[in-house]
């Protein structure tokens, strides 16, 4: 073990460098968040994962931020236990019937202020599993989507950017501007 | 192996070939054998069954018939049985056979069959929330919502909830946990949640859409079930793929199995509490998945595998940086098993944790790690010997103690065996067409894929258009789930995350 820690201090981390916010997701969420919750949540952000009918394709791609190679607690982004604890709920999948329950629960558990995050096309819209008697459909027909991150799944870097965006000063400012002209 | 026991396997293997002949075949199944049965074939075979030969390897439904797949793992050969039973009754074989009881319950829920004697009649899928019931038969009325748990009865027991919301990034399911004290004297399961309706989805699909949804039971094995899809449809339609699709799709197939027994090895030690292993094994899995990407397009070569052949090739680029993968892993893997190995307080966790033993692995046919952790050697594989593996040269890792560390051990050696295969894929690859139009025509067909997690079965019927009847798709999950009910039986409570990562069943994959 002493090896192998030695050694990770001698070699240069594999870490990705850190990827732009994601354009489409700054302006979705510029429409979305209120400047006041934001300042009260500063640069950190818990979330709590929930697959709420995923094939657990998206999961195996969340999993892979936690990696030494997108390490997303560097940018103060980390996933907890309870949805007590959460600040951003990250839901996958199509919303399936037998789960609409348990992602209503778990999104009434969220302390206010919270975001939710829709990941992968079969959240963004239901995916190839829409029509099905199983099946409600997008995660926007169960609970309020303020950010939605497509792909089947989405690389893991495009997961950063998304959620990156929910952290960018910027998004404040966009929120802000109309504000102040108010 | 005495004189008697050599007596009772040929009479027993007698026996299933004498239902063959019995019944009515169908003429369109492959590659294997569908025969139609009388009532008295369908109860000797279930005596046949809790015998022990043949092993169960699925059982599903139609609106007016029940089938099973059986495997006579000696003989090597499997055989489709078939009970017409237009009333929608039919003998339960879970009564005798056990293993056949939750995929009973998911036949009633779907299509309404009743089976006569079935022990526990409560639904399975069905969670009285689709707004309907036998939604893949007569729709009727939805069924009421409550549900009874298993009762456990003892002085000071207490239950202990959890899910279908876990508090890891995990896929959703409830178990039961009924305890004394810290050990768990009963845990029940109960799934469903993530059922999506894909064999409803399934009918009446195209060939293309079939593929997709195929690909999307469960997402770690998203290559295996486009690999088994594919297979049914070329068996159902006989046809043969060319030659360098039978090779890329077993280079799909390997760099999945990696991927997966990687991520599961360093997860398994994280519920230990040893993150150093999970932040080294992730690293791996990451550069697999990179490797795939750059050689395949995609990080988890999804929709690569397709009825007919495969829709990329390997470029030169490709197999360069297959080779770099192989080379890598070959170097970095071993320290970790070395570390693995000599971590006294990561093996107190593991050693001796979660023991299934080997008659009910046998019994339910449990597949990959966990039975061959528990010393039964199958291997879809090597015992079907389908393309290309027929031609390639590889063990079946097996150990017998069934524990968390020959769960760990046998995804270990299995992650040696795939980088030699990798290799000797790419020094074997032949050049050539890459996919074939598959013409639109009726047939049956089915095939048996060996995923990350055990043997995938997916059983088809094509119209004549070339659409989908029907499609059902077996996870291996199916006969491992219940098997972990029974493994953690004893064991504290704060073992059961080992004990499940270390079986690591699908979700997605059972509930459909």
């Amino acid at each position: 073990m002493r090896k192998l820690l030695f050694e990770s201090l001698i070699r240069l981390p594999v870490t990705e460098p850190a990827p732009a916010p994601d354009d489409a997701a700054l302006a979705e969420l510029g429409e979305a968040l209120g400047l006041a919750a934001r300042r009260r949540l500063g640069r950190s952000l818990a979330i709590r994962e929930v697959d709420a009918g995923s094939c657990n394709g998206c999961e195996l791609e969340i999993h892979a931020l936690n990696n030494a190679y997108y390490d997303i607690e560097r940018f103060g982004l980390r996933f907890v236990a309870s949805p007590r604890h959460a600040d951003v709920l990250l839901v996958t999948g199509p919303v399936t019937k037998n789960m609409r329950e348990a992602l209503e629960r778990t999104h009434v558990a969220t302390p206010d202020p919270k975001w939710v995050v829709a990941v992968g096309d079969c959240a963004v819209d239901g995916g190839c599993f829409a029509s099905s008697y199983a099946v409600v459909g997008s995660v926007a027909a169960v609970i309020p989507v303020d950010l939605r991150i497509p792909g089947c799944p989405p690389a893991p870097i495009a997961m950063l950017k998304g959620l990156l965006a929910l952290l960018e000063p910027d998004t404040r400012r966009a929120v802000q501007r109309p504000a102040a002209a108010g | 192996m005495t004189a008697t026991d050599e007596t009772g396997k040929e009479a027993r293997m007698a026996g299933l070939s004498d239902l063959i002949t019995g019944g009515r075949p169908i003429a369109s199944h492959r590659p294997w054998p569908r025969v139609v049965v009388d009532e008295a074939t369908w109860q000797a075979v279930m005596a046949q069954l809790a015998d022990g030969n043949p092993t169960l390897l699925g059982l599903w439904g139609e609106a007016a018939g029940v089938h099973i797949a059986l495997c006579d793992e000696a003989a090597e050969a499997i055989v489709v049985l078939s009970l017409d039973c237009a009333d929608g009754r039919y003998p339960s074989v879970g009564a005798q056979h056990p293993p056949a009881i939750r995929p009973e319950r998911a036949a009633q829920d779907l299509f309404g069959l009743t089976p006569i004697g079935l022990p526990d009649t409560r639904p399975w899928l069905d969670h009285g929330r689709w707004g309907l019931s036998r939604p893949l038969g007569a729709a009727a009325v939805p069924r009421d919502p409550a549900y009874a748990f298993l009762a456990a009865e003892g002085e000071s027991l207490h239950q202990i909830p959890v899910g279908p919301v876990h508090a890891g990034i995990i896929e959703p399911g409830h178990f039961r946990f009924s305890a004394s004290g810290e050990t768990v004297v009963r845990l029940e399961e109960r799934l469903g949640y993530v059922h999506k309706g894909i064999e409803g989805l399934m009918a009446g699909a195209t060939l293309e859409q079939g593929a997709r949804l195929a690909g999307r039971v469960s997402g770690d094995s998203t290559v295996a079930y486009a690999l088994a899809f594919a297979r049914a449809v070329e068996a159902a339609l006989g046809v043969e793929v060319p030659e360098r699709a039978h090779w890329l799709r077993a280079l799909m197939a390997e760099l999945e199995r990696v991927a997966n027994h990687l991520g599961d090895i360093g997860a398994i030690c994280n519920d230990a509490a040893f993150s150093l292993m999970h932040a080294q094994c992730g690293i791996l899995r990451e550069q697999v998945l990179r490797a795939s990407d750059t050689c395949f397009g995609h990080r988890l070569m999804r929709d690569r595998i397709i009825p007919g052949g495969v829709t990329v090739d390997l470029t030169l680029d490709g197999a360069a940086s297959l080779r770099r993968l192989v080379a890598a892993l070959r170097r970095r893997f071993p320290a970790l098993i070395e570390l693995y190995d000599n971590t006294a307080s990561l093996q107190d966790r593991t050693v001796g944790t979660g023991v299934l033993a080997l008659d009910r692995a046998r019994q339910f046919g449990a597949g990959g790690f966990v039975g061959r952790a528990s010393g039964r050697r199958f291997d879809a594989r090597r015992s079907m010997r389908y393309p290309p593996y027929d031609r390639l040269a590889f063990e079946v890792p097996t150990l017998e103690a069934g524990d968390v560390n020959a769960r760990i051990w046998v995804r270990i050696r299995e992650v040696g065996q795939s980088l030699d295969l990798i290799d000797m894929i790419l020094d074997a690859l032949p050049a050539g067409a890459l996919r074939l139009e598959v013409p639109a025509a009726a047939g049956e067909g089915l095939a048996l894929v060996e995923g990350f997690r055990g043997d995938i079965l997916v059983w088809l019927r094509l119209a004549e258009d070339g659409r989908i009847a029907r499609c059902h798709l077996r996870d291996p999950s199916w006969f491992q789930w219940p098997l972990l009910e029974a493994a953690i039986e004893g064991n504290i409570v704060a073992d059961f995350p080992l004990c499940n990562k270390s079986f690591n069943c699908s979700y997605s994959g059972h509930d459909l």
